[in-house]
């Protein structure tokens, strides 16, 4: 844990944390900006160095995830009719402690896989920190009600994959990358629709309501 | 040494109530007949045991016998030792109490109770004694069945009938576990007995199997947290000093099998011992936040008895676990506090069910939420309850702590590291040293949900003012129930103040459980603490006892006028305002709500003057009222449907006999 | 010797200060002169001079229960250390005793204000006890941290010179612990954003409205005792924070004294920068507490 990037990655499971336990949708909106930003400074701690391609990754990052998306985000709390705080099918505490095993459980695994060095930080700080935000970013999809802690959900989960592909970064095609944010930026239009049109229809926007399409 | 005096002993305790059944049906001399010899067969009984503990040295005592298998074999080593103190101690007392308690004057009950009892006391001398698994189990069943009689001695009261059978079934389940057991262990070594089992014999799945049948077998009688479902009733409904029997020492032959059967193994898996430790950790914690929902004080005492039976459990998979990864530190540490927790638990949980009978003598109630204020006119009873509250909540001064912080430091021993200075963190594989975390962290959170408890239960009960009319008008227990409470009382301060000559006193044991090493080790100033403990613990007793008496002297002058307490100015305060036990359990069960899922039922208020309101809360059993009942309840009712087939018509039974035969043509 | 005498004299005289700097602190944000920092000990030799009331309700535990709570307090600080000295007891293990030294503590304060039977004082009792569930195991996670840390299962050396190698090969975890325990030393000793030493509003307290009845000496010997606790866990906590150490017994025995006024200033900081807590809130953060410190823990298992 010597390295500034492990230490940004303890932050960010700090953040994993924070995100589970606060109950104001304001806040955690911020919360998620916040991580989105800590994670653009990655790519540059890694691999020994800035390159172009680091920094095209970064800066993608910091526009993305801490900047556009986030706005959009507090646009649709501006202007839809939504309760600004949230009421999770999971309570706080319990929804706490849940991350906390989902944190300690993808360390443990961290340990157990035969993993290479990077230069400027260890492998299994990265694995740790990556499988603790998907699942971090499952809890929230799975047990927060809100069309738009879904998306935030969404984005917690590929904040996850985001952290893998940046230890990848040199070894696999920069395209996957791109491609992984590109994905992330589709799933955020179509949810960005899928809101509005649930907030046309029903009028508050619970995933709850979908139930009754059923039949 | 010979095994003279601990089998007369035995026997005396045995023979107590029949022999008092001879004495006439009025009057006093049955029960004084009977505390007589129930104290002259735990003296000598005890002396004989801590003889044995002290010197050491096997007896053995072999009378052929008519039963299938053979013989009567009794055997007494260090191990049988430690548990036989505590059966020969607790239920003496538990007599001397009866005397005022469950006299024959009062209770039409008395006299078959005090055969049941004496039985009860001499069947578990008889089960720590014996070695033969044939005279084992018929010990292990006189006892399981006076226990029965000595539940149900007011058989009158639906609850009490309910409580005994519940606990008849259960053990039997546990008995079944036990014969299997025993099956095992013939294949194994070719005999029936309790002897060591060679490692020739023994394939690692007949291991396992002999392990879990014990585990499940002991585990009923002892109520690790599956299993635990006849505990809360039978302890809440049987008369006081036979819940302290029960609670105090029943359960402890469970704990003395378990030991028992680890030491007979020669080798251990190391996940009998994660098993054991989860399902130690798990009652503990689920045994205590129980405790904290209930509103019967008995229950409360019931529930709390698992806690205390969980750390045990917890000691125990730690000290396995350390048999199995060969540590003789953990081992040594584990199996001490192990057993010292044993008597400890025997000591204040005994104290504390004599305290509840004493109250419920007194007041005729074992509700909390209708007593308080105690302390003004039970005294003596008080000051006992506050000792015993807070040596189960394992505070310093007294026993509880000693034996807890045995547990921790064995855990402790693995679940610190070398430091980031040395080499790596010890070698050993993180996850390894995670779970003695996991429980030290289990441990600790036990420890504070336990203070939760118990100054519940003591300040509902005993502080404040009364809470109906049947408080106030208490009266103090006579001196032969506070006599009893009086010695356990004093031997939880002694304990607490002279930890180190404790455990010492357990060495023996150790060797013998954990092996030679683990005994050793304990001798290498890895008890040197005991002393700092016993020595800060006789500052804090000597300090807060001195600097309140200075206290009240100071404030003596003010002792004119005594107002009432201050109520934010509110005109009429009434003493049922008080913060009851319900409301004192509800902020703590509110963080435990997806566990415990307590069960609440309320009348809405409403309107300007609202007429009558009412609030009802109930934490049910997880395992009994949530899994076993409604099971048997839907089986229940398949069963039912088949009555239909009973028509009580000739016809109809002819045509199925008819039917039979056909489809057995069919199928022939 | 001096330095057994030089831990006496600062364990049994500073811990009044440290509410007198954290007033002091307090009064320079709401832009008031404020009491002088002394002003703590003056109080308390008031009310040592002061007669007691005792209401009709209590019994003996109504007087035992404070003394109690400051003799368990005074003997578990025989095993702290203070700054880089070492405790007076120590071995290995001893903070277990620790712990439950402050839990007789506990016991007993509750116990005396069950005895007045007030309604107030039970509320008090029962946020008192629950919220101490919550941050038990967060203190058993962070030491069971440092016991990683440094090898060592004595207060002493958990909180001995190895420290510094935590700061060297662990720095995040150390700032988990740091933060974590400084939020439980808060939650322990009362203070915003937990529950407000200040206000006399009785429902919306914890500590304070469990004394509401004591008065005179014993309210002086509460007071008193909850002032050393604070010290304890502020030794605690800076001693983590900042591990100092000289070499100089004297310059070392200095810098924990400026640094405890430090810490108390801190709390003052807090306590003037936020409002207090809703009460259903309290449980949230002191979990957020557990959850720091035992994410700080679970980082030492990856290595």
């Amino acid at each position: 844990m010597q390295s500034t990037a492990d230490a940004v990655l303890v932050i960010v499971l700090a953040v994993n944390l924070l995100v589970l336990s606060s109950s104001r949708l304001r806040t955690i909106i911020y919360t998620v900006a916040a991580q989105g930003v800590i994670l653009s400074l990655l790519p540059g701690l890694l691999h020994g160095g800035l390159g172009v391609r680091e920094l095209v990754v970064s800066v993608g990052a910091l526009v993305l995830k801490g900047v556009a998306i986030p706005r959009m985000l507090l646009r649709a709390l501006a202007d839809l009719p939504i309760r600004r705080e949230i009421e999770p099918i999971v309570g706080f505490r319990a929804s706490l402690l849940l991350g906390l095993i989902a944190t300690v459980g993808s360390i443990y695994v961290s340990t157990r896989l035969p993993l290479l060095e990077v230069e400027g930080g260890s492998g299994q700080m990265f694995v740790a920190a990556s499988f603790s935000t998907v699942l971090t970013g499952f809890l929230l999809l799975t047990t927060r009600m809100k069309a738009i802690t879904q998306v935030l959900g969404y984005l917690v989960l590929e904040n996850g994959i985001y952290i893998f592909g940046v230890l990848l970064l040199r070894a696999t095609p920069f395209l996957v990358e791109v491609g992984v944010l590109l994905d992330l930026f589709v799933a955020i239009f179509v949810m960005g629709i899928i809101i509005n049109h649930i907030s046309r229809e029903f009028t508050s926007i619970s995933t709850e309501h979908l139930s009754a399409l059923k039949d | 040494m010979t095994l003279t005096p601990v089998v007369v002993g035995a026997g005396l305790l045995a023979a107590s109530g029949l022999i008092s059944l001879l004495a006439p049906r009025a009057g006093r001399l049955g029960d004084l007949v009977f505390a007589a010899l129930m104290v002259a067969g735990g003296l000598v009984g005890s002396v004989a045991a801590a003889a044995a503990l002290v010197r050491g040295g096997d007896a053995d005592l072999v009378v052929e016998w008519l039963l299938p298998w053979g013989r009567i074999w009794l055997h007494v080593d260090a191990l049988s030792a430690v548990f036989l103190l505590p059966v020969f101690v607790v239920p003496a007392l538990g007599a001397v109490y009866a005397v005022a308690y469950w006299s024959s004057g009062h209770n039409r009950s008395a006299r078959p109770l005090r055969a049941f009892y004496g039985l009860l006391a001499g069947a578990m001398a008889f089960v720590v004694l014996a070695k033969d698994g044939v005279f084992f189990l018929v010990a292990w069943e006189v006892m399981a069945l006076s226990a029965f009689f000595a539940v149900a001695a007011e058989d009158g009261k639906p609850e009490v009938r309910r409580a005994a059978w519940v606990y008849l079934v259960a053990t039997h389940v546990g008995t079944l576990a036990l014969i299997a057991m025993f099956a095992l262990v013939r294949r194994a070594s070719g005999r029936f007995d309790l002897a060591p089992l060679e490692v020739a014999g023994l394939s690692g799945s007949l291991a396992t199997g002999i392990f879990l049948l014990a585990l499940v077998g002991f585990g009923v009688k002892a109520g690790v947290m599956p299993l635990h479902v006849w505990l809360p009733g039978a302890h809440a409904n049987a008369p006081s000093h036979v819940s302290a029997v029960l609670s105090g020492v029943m359960l402890k032959m469970g704990v003395y099998g378990l030991v028992r059967v680890g030491w007979m193994l020669p080798e251990i898996t190391a996940w009998w011992g994660w098993l054991l430790l989860s399902l130690g950790a798990g009652s503990a914690v689920l045994g205590i936040a129980l405790a904290i929902g209930q509103h019967d004080y008995k229950r409360l005492l019931a529930y709390s008895s698992i806690e205390n039976i969980g750390v045990i459990t917890l000691g125990l998979g730690a000290a396995l676990l350390g048999r199995a990864a060969g540590d003789p530190v953990l081992t040594g540490l584990a199996l001490a506090g192990v057993f010292l927790h044993v008597w400890n638990h025997a000591l204040f949980k005994s104290l504390l069910f004599l305290v509840a009978g004493s109250v419920l003598h007194a007041t005729g109630t074992r509700r909390m939420e209708s007593l308080g204020g105690l302390a003004h006119t039970m005294p003596w009873t008080a000051a006992l309850a506050c000792v015993g509250c807070a040596a189960i909540g394992a505070m310093p001064p007294l026993n509880g702590f000693v034996s807890e912080w045995l547990i921790y430091r064995g855990l402790l021993s693995r679940a610190g590291g070398a430091g980031l200075g040395g080499a790596g963190l010890g070698g050993a594989v993180g996850g390894f040293n995670g779970g003695f975390a996991a429980a030290v962290v289990v441990l600790a959170l036990t420890g504070a949900l336990a203070v939760v408890a118990f100054a519940r239960l003591f300040g509902t009960v005993f502080l404040g003012s009364g809470r109906s009319e049947a408080a106030p008008r208490a009266h103090e227990a006579p001196a032969a129930m506070l006599a009893p409470g009086l010695v356990l009382g004093a031997a939880c301060v002694a304990i607490g103040l002279m930890p180190l000559a404790a455990v010492r006193l357990l060495g023996r044991a150790v060797a013998l459980a954990g092996g030679g090493a683990s005994a050793d080790a304990l001798g290498s100033g890895l008890l040197a603490p005991l002393s700092a403990i016993g020595a800060l613990s006789a500052i804090v007793l000597g300090g807060a006892a001195g600097a309140t008496l200075v206290l009240r002297w100071w404030g003596g002058a003010a002792r004119g006028a005594r107002p009432g307490t201050w109520d934010c100015g509110y005109a009429r305060p009434s003493s049922r305002m008080q913060y009851g036990e319900s409301s004192l359990a509800q902020t703590a069960i509110g963080l435990l709500v997806w566990v415990l899922a307590p069960r609440r039922r309320a009348t809405p208020i409403s309107g300007a003057f609202p007429r009558t309101a009412s609030l009802r809360t109930r934490v049910p059993d997880p395992v009994l009222d949530r899994a076993i009942l409604p099971a048997v309840r839907r089986a229940t009712r398949l069963v039912m449907s088949l009555r239909r087939l009973q028509r009580g018509k000739v016809q109809v039974y002819m045509l199925y006999i008819l039917l039979v035969v056909l489809v057995l043509l069919l199928l022939v | 010797m001096i330095d057994l005498t030089l831990h006496f004299l600062v364990l049994l005289l500073m811990p009044p200060l440290l509410l007198g700097v954290i007033i002091k602190t307090k009064a320079f944000f709401g832009g008031r002169v404020g009491a002088p920092v002394l002003q703590p000990y003056f109080d308390l030799l008031k009310l040592l001079r002061k007669q007691m009331v005792l209401s009709r309700t209590t019994s003996w535990m109504f007087l035992a229960g404070p003394v109690v709570t400051l003799v368990a307090t005074l003997a578990a600080s025989l095993l702290l250390p203070l700054g880089e000295r070492a405790a007076p007891v120590r071995f290995a293990g001893d903070f277990v005793l620790f712990a439950y030294l402050l839990a007789l503590g506990r016991f007993f304060t509750v116990a005396a204000a069950l005895d007045t039977g007030s309604a107030f004082e039970g509320m008090g009792a029962a946020r008192e006890i629950t919220f101490s569930c919550l941050s038990e195991p967060a203190v058993f996670l962070g030491l069971l941290a440092l016991a990683r840390i440094t090898g060592s299962l004595e207060l002493s050396g958990l909180l001995g010179p190895k420290v510094v190698d935590g700061w060297i090969a662990a720095a995040p975890t150390m700032v988990m612990l740091v933060v974590g325990l400084f939020v439980v030393a808060l939650a322990e000793n009362c203070r915003i954003p937990f529950d407000d030493p200040n206000t006399h509003l009785e429902l919306t307290m914890i500590h304070e409205v469990m004394v509401l009845d004591h008065s005179g000496p014993a309210l002086g010997i509460i007071e008193y005792g909850a002032a050393v606790k604070l010290f304890l866990f502020g030794a605690v906590v800076v001693r983590l924070a900042a591990p100092v150490s000289t070499g100089n017994p004297l310059l070392d025995w200095g810098a924990f004294v400026l640094a405890m006024v430090l810490f108390a200033a801190l709390v003052g900081v807090v306590e003037s920068g936020m409002a207090r807590l809703r009460l259903t809130y309290v449980p949230n953060l002191l979990i957020g507490a557990g959850a720091l410190t035992g994410l700080g823990f679970v980082l030492l298992l990856m290595r």
